[in-house]
């Protein structure tokens, strides 16, 4: 579905609301105003008005702004290019208002808190490992962070191992932590990534759009032969199969689906399949 | 003769002294900034924006416990989600509780209570079990 692009340069745009650009591209430096700020001829705005406690302060529903975007005075300030995304707040969970992002595509990873990723121990120093995890600084791992490690008890990590971890500290300020445990201190999936295997990057774009539920590739890659895949947000995938020559087939498929059309893919699982 | 100062002049000297001493603080000539109240929280993540399945995959059984995990973890986003309402069946019922409390609480009574206490527990046996509210205090003899 094509996106319907103005040839008018952002300024001579003027500031947009943001319900009207909502899966259309936005370019940075662009001002979105918010439902709330529409003006009095917004939808409803001749019905019953709510009581109000003090005069001039506004009932304003709790925005979050993702990933591309910015809170500037009132208004979101886009920072990157892409599409404009809206997930409204699940029943109770949420509160009000939702979530606005952008739908952006990069291959450099920049490290968030709470994102999983794969990194590779590069170094053992004293108490704690640094990891790489493709950002502008290697992360730190103890050793104290794997499930049932203890002081006498170490974890068996090896230089160049792969480590599938989550972030607890990642800011612009600070070298980023990482540790394979949860809060409960189960490990969840999380520590060395076995033996054998092939390491592969990709986009961060094509790691999300594969994680995503209703994803077709995951669901026809499963039905092909016994395989084991880990994604990472940092656009790093694991994959490993029995024979080397499957794996490899994996990471070309894994590479190639971003930039097919859905009838190239079958084609080529189909081909695949009889083979 | 007085040699020193009055309380007057003290008390003058006091204040200027006071008046040169605040002077001489630093302070900031801002006007006073009011912060908003912001209704626009920022995140970097995009873990709240879309659901994204757990990382780890395995098909057709190659690795029986990240096939387990997977289930496990997604199951776990799916109950966030949907918010089951879940009403646990209760064994034992809330009146028997009730009942099983009142009784309860002059048996764990009677344990700690003296010897003397004791004895006032027994006479109203039947039903609850009361302390008797009068204690036996020292009767001054009348004559």
């Amino acid at each position: 579905m094509a996106g319907v692009v103005s040839t008018a340069s952002p300024a001579d745009r003027g500031v947009r609301a943001a319900r009207a650009v909502l899966g259309q591209v936005v370019l940075p430096g662009e001002e979105l105003l918010l439902p709330e700020q529409e003006g009095p001829e917004g939808p409803g705005g001749t019905g019953e008005r709510p009581l109000r406690l003090s005069t001039g302060a506004r009932s304003r529903v709790r925005v979050v702004c993702g990933p591309g975007l910015r809170r500037c005075g009132d208004r979101l300030l886009v920072t990157k290019c892409g599409r404009l995304r809206h997930k409204e707040p699940g029943g109770g969970g949420g509160g009000g208002g939702g979530v606005y992002w952008v739908d952006s595509q990069q291959k450099r990873y920049v490290p968030v808190k709470g994102d999983h990723v794969i990194g590779i121990v590069t170094a053992k120093s004293g108490d704690i490992f640094k990891v790489d995890v493709g950002g502008s600084e290697p992360a730190s791992l103890s050793y104290l962070a794997f499930e049932g490690a203890t002081k006498r008890n170490r974890p068996n990590v090896q230089v160049g191992d792969l480590i599938y971890g989550q972030f607890v500290v990642a800011n612009k300020d600070m070298e980023p932590e990482m540790v394979c445990i949860d809060s409960c201190g189960r490990a969840n999936g999380m520590g060395v990534i076995g033996q054998d295997g092939l390491l592969f990057k990709v986009t961060l774009g094509l790691i999300r759009k594969l994680l995503a539920p209703d994803c077709e590739i995951i669901q026809e890659v499963g039905k092909l032969y016994p395989l084991e895949i880990v994604f990472g947000m940092n656009g790093r995938i694991w994959v490993k199969a029995k024979t080397i020559q499957q794996t490899l087939i994996l990471a070309n498929i894994l590479e190639a689906c971003e930039h097919m059309t859905s009838e190239q893919r079958k084609q080529i699982f189909a081909r695949l399949a009889e083979s | 003769m007085q040699r020193g100062l009055d309380s007057e002049t003290k008390k003058q000297l006091e204040e200027e002294e006071k008046k040169i001493i605040s002077e001489e603080h630093w302070y900031l000539d801002l006007p006073e900034l009011k912060e908003k109240e912001s209704f626009i929280i920022e995140e970097q993540s995009f873990l709240s924006c879309e659901d994204l399945l757990y990382g780890r995959m395995s098909f057709r059984g190659f690795n029986p416990e990240v096939e387990k995990l997977m289930l496990q973890m997604n199951a776990k986003n799916k109950a966030d989600e949907e918010e089951e309402e879940e009403t646990v069946e209760l064994d034992v019922s809330d009146e028997e509780m009730a009942r099983r409390y009142e009784t309860l609480v002059g048996t764990i009574g009677k344990k700690f209570a003296k010897k003397r206490d004791r004895a006032n527990f027994e006479e109203d046996e039947n039903g609850n079990i009361k302390p008797r509210k009068a204690k036996k205090m020292f009767l001054k003899p009348q004559d």
